[in-house]
């Protein structure tokens, strides 16, 4: 409970401190969201052009798209402090959180947030609102709750895939570009039902790295292709990721020595 | 000139030390390429209509001339040293040399272009000529389609470099030009043909395109070597290109001289 209220004080903070400068705020806040928009829009165009996609109505998969653009603004907000996490293991910053009689993960999380990722985040809700109303079939409590556990298992995941890049830093001190695949190449590719990949592809991100199982196995679910329990449970066993992630992390910190500036 | 050289040359041999940063980039590239091609391919696999704007092959080469190309043409770079002399001010020091900004600052962003895409381009466009199919990345259909290429990566290089530069110019204005850049940068990038090619564009559409400076940093110069402009229109648009070029070369230089005159100097 303790740790809650902590966190809560983390979070107004640094919010107040985003709204110090309102405007650049808003703009970049305005910026983020341009970039999904565009995104859809080609999206869109391409559906224009080719009607549809491996059988794939625009509409579905512009739910897809539309969960994964609110799924990871989500964990780019919340898990800012361990996107950047090298600059804290570069200037010796760490070694000040170590100090503290606290829990680790907690202070990384407060150390950053990143609030004009809220931009993209209202932008996917909104091309998910805009697919729904075109899809009646998923006009339901249950459907609709699965759609939720989407976005929120998609942000625990690629929370999870900031935690294993930072985790890399104390290995390289530098952090690495293949993160950013994982990471960005990962909401990318979980744009499009991963059907239309080769099948590696879908393997890789089902067992290893695990989009597919926030979004393309209960997509299958919710547009009826699918009645497999496992399709909704999909989204839920996607989180146990998180566990071989924190541990590396906490190996990580074990193995730390500071770089001494 | 000389000095504007040797700054260039600097910057080139600084970018080329992260070897290994290097192939974890191609490796990324790889991975990037492979997926929008894909992407692609299940487009065209699901396609019933047979007046494609571009073959599928050509879709291929265009891909990975993208990637190989990536840091040579995009328009979003941001120097942070060089935001973070204007807002620090230590821009007054590189006022004190005895070189107008800039071109200096020109040579210098044009270093780390060629830096960053000497090391990459080779392997990417090796490795891709490797590829089984229709993946494979082949020659340009003829040797004036290759010198005209040349040509127009050069102009696109350069034009790309001037279009970076407003980022800074910006900054001078606004100190905090993150969010404009953000915005304006996520436009040019759908503009220039890099999120999808521009012949999958409707035609309304691509007349816009075709009018903007954007298309020449990415779409003119990857799609004539396809092969997919033919050479009469490759002429005319490498013409456009290097008016573009003049334009906002000039452009920038003149908004910089008059930022720099009213530029307050923030900090001691």
């Amino acid at each position: 409970m303790n740790a809650f209220r902590l966190l809560r004080k983390y979070i107004s903070m640094l919010f107040q401190s985003a709204m110090e400068y309102r405007a650049s705020f808003w703009l970049t806040a305005a910026g983020h969201s341009i970039i999904s928009f565009t995104s859809c829009i080609s999206l869109l165009l391409m559906f224009e052009r080719f009607g549809q996609l491996e059988g794939w109505t625009m509409w579905e998969v512009l739910l897809c798209t539309g969960a994964v653009q609110t799924a990871f603004p989500l964990a780019e907000c919340f898990g800012r402090g361990f996107d950047t996490f090298r600059q804290l293991v570069r200037t010796g910053g760490l070694d000040t959180l170590l100090l503290r009689p606290r829990n680790i993960f907690l202070q990384i999380f407060g150390w950053r947030m990143d609030f004009t990722r809220i931009g993209r985040f209202l932008q996917g809700c909104f091309v998910m609102v805009l697919a729904v109303s075109h899809l009646p079939s998923l006009w339901f409590p249950a459907k609709l709750g699965v759609l939720a556990l989407m976005v929120l298992s998609g942000a625990a995941i690629f929370t999870g895939v900031f935690i294993l890049g930072a985790a890399l830093c104390f290995w390289t001190v530098e952090g690495l570009e293949v993160v950013n695949i994982l990471t960005y190449g990962g909401q990318e590719i979980s744009k499009y039902p991963f059907d239309i990949y080769k099948k590696p592809y879908l393997v890789f991100f089902t067992g290893i790295i695990p989009y597919a199982c926030s979004f393309y196995w209960p997509l299958l679910w919710l547009t009826g292709r699918s009645g497999s329990a496992w399709c909704i449970l999909a989204p839920v066993l996607g989180l146990l990721f998180l566990i071989p992630a924190c541990c590396i992390f906490k190996l990580g910190v074990r193995h730390y020595t500071s770089t001494g500036s | 000139m000389k000095m504007y050289f040797s700054l260039f040359r600097m910057k080139l041999i600084a970018g080329m030390q992260y070897r290994a940063a290097a192939w974890a980039g191609i490796a990324a590239q790889f991975f990037w390429g492979f997926m929008v091609i894909m992407i692609y391919e299940a487009f065209y696999r699901s396609s019933s209509a047979g007046n494609l704007p571009m073959d599928f092959d050509q879709v291929c080469r265009y891909v990975w001339l993208q990637q190989a190309f990536l840091h040579l043409f995009n328009l979003w770079n941001r120097d942070n040293e060089l935001l973070e002399m204007i807002t620090s001010g230590t821009v007054s020091y590189e006022l004190c040399r005895p070189l107008e900004l800039f071109p200096f600052w020109y040579a210098r962003l044009l270093g780390q272009r060629l830096a960053g895409t000497v090391l990459r381009c080779v392997p990417v466009l090796m490795i891709a000529s490797l590829l089984p199919g229709a993946y494979r990345m082949t020659l340009p259909p003829s040797v004036p389609h290759a010198l005209l290429f040349l040509a127009a990566l050069t102009v696109a290089m350069l034009l790309a470099t001037a279009i970076n530069m407003f980022v800074y110019i910006l900054t001078f204005k606004l100190m905090n030009a993150g969010g404009a850049t953000l915005i304006v940068s996520a436009f040019s990038e759908f503009l220039s043909g890099s999120l999808i090619a521009i012949p999958f564009m409707p035609k309304a559409l691509q007349y816009v395109l075709y009018v903007l400076p954007f298309r020449y940093t990415a779409d003119f110069p990857f799609r004539f070597y396809t092969g997919n402009i033919p050479m009469t229109e490759g002429l005319w648009s490498l013409a456009a290109a290097v008016g573009w070029l003049a334009v906002l070369y000039l452009l920038g230089a003149v908004l910089m001289k008059r930022a720099l005159r009213t530029a307050v100097l923030q900090g001691g």
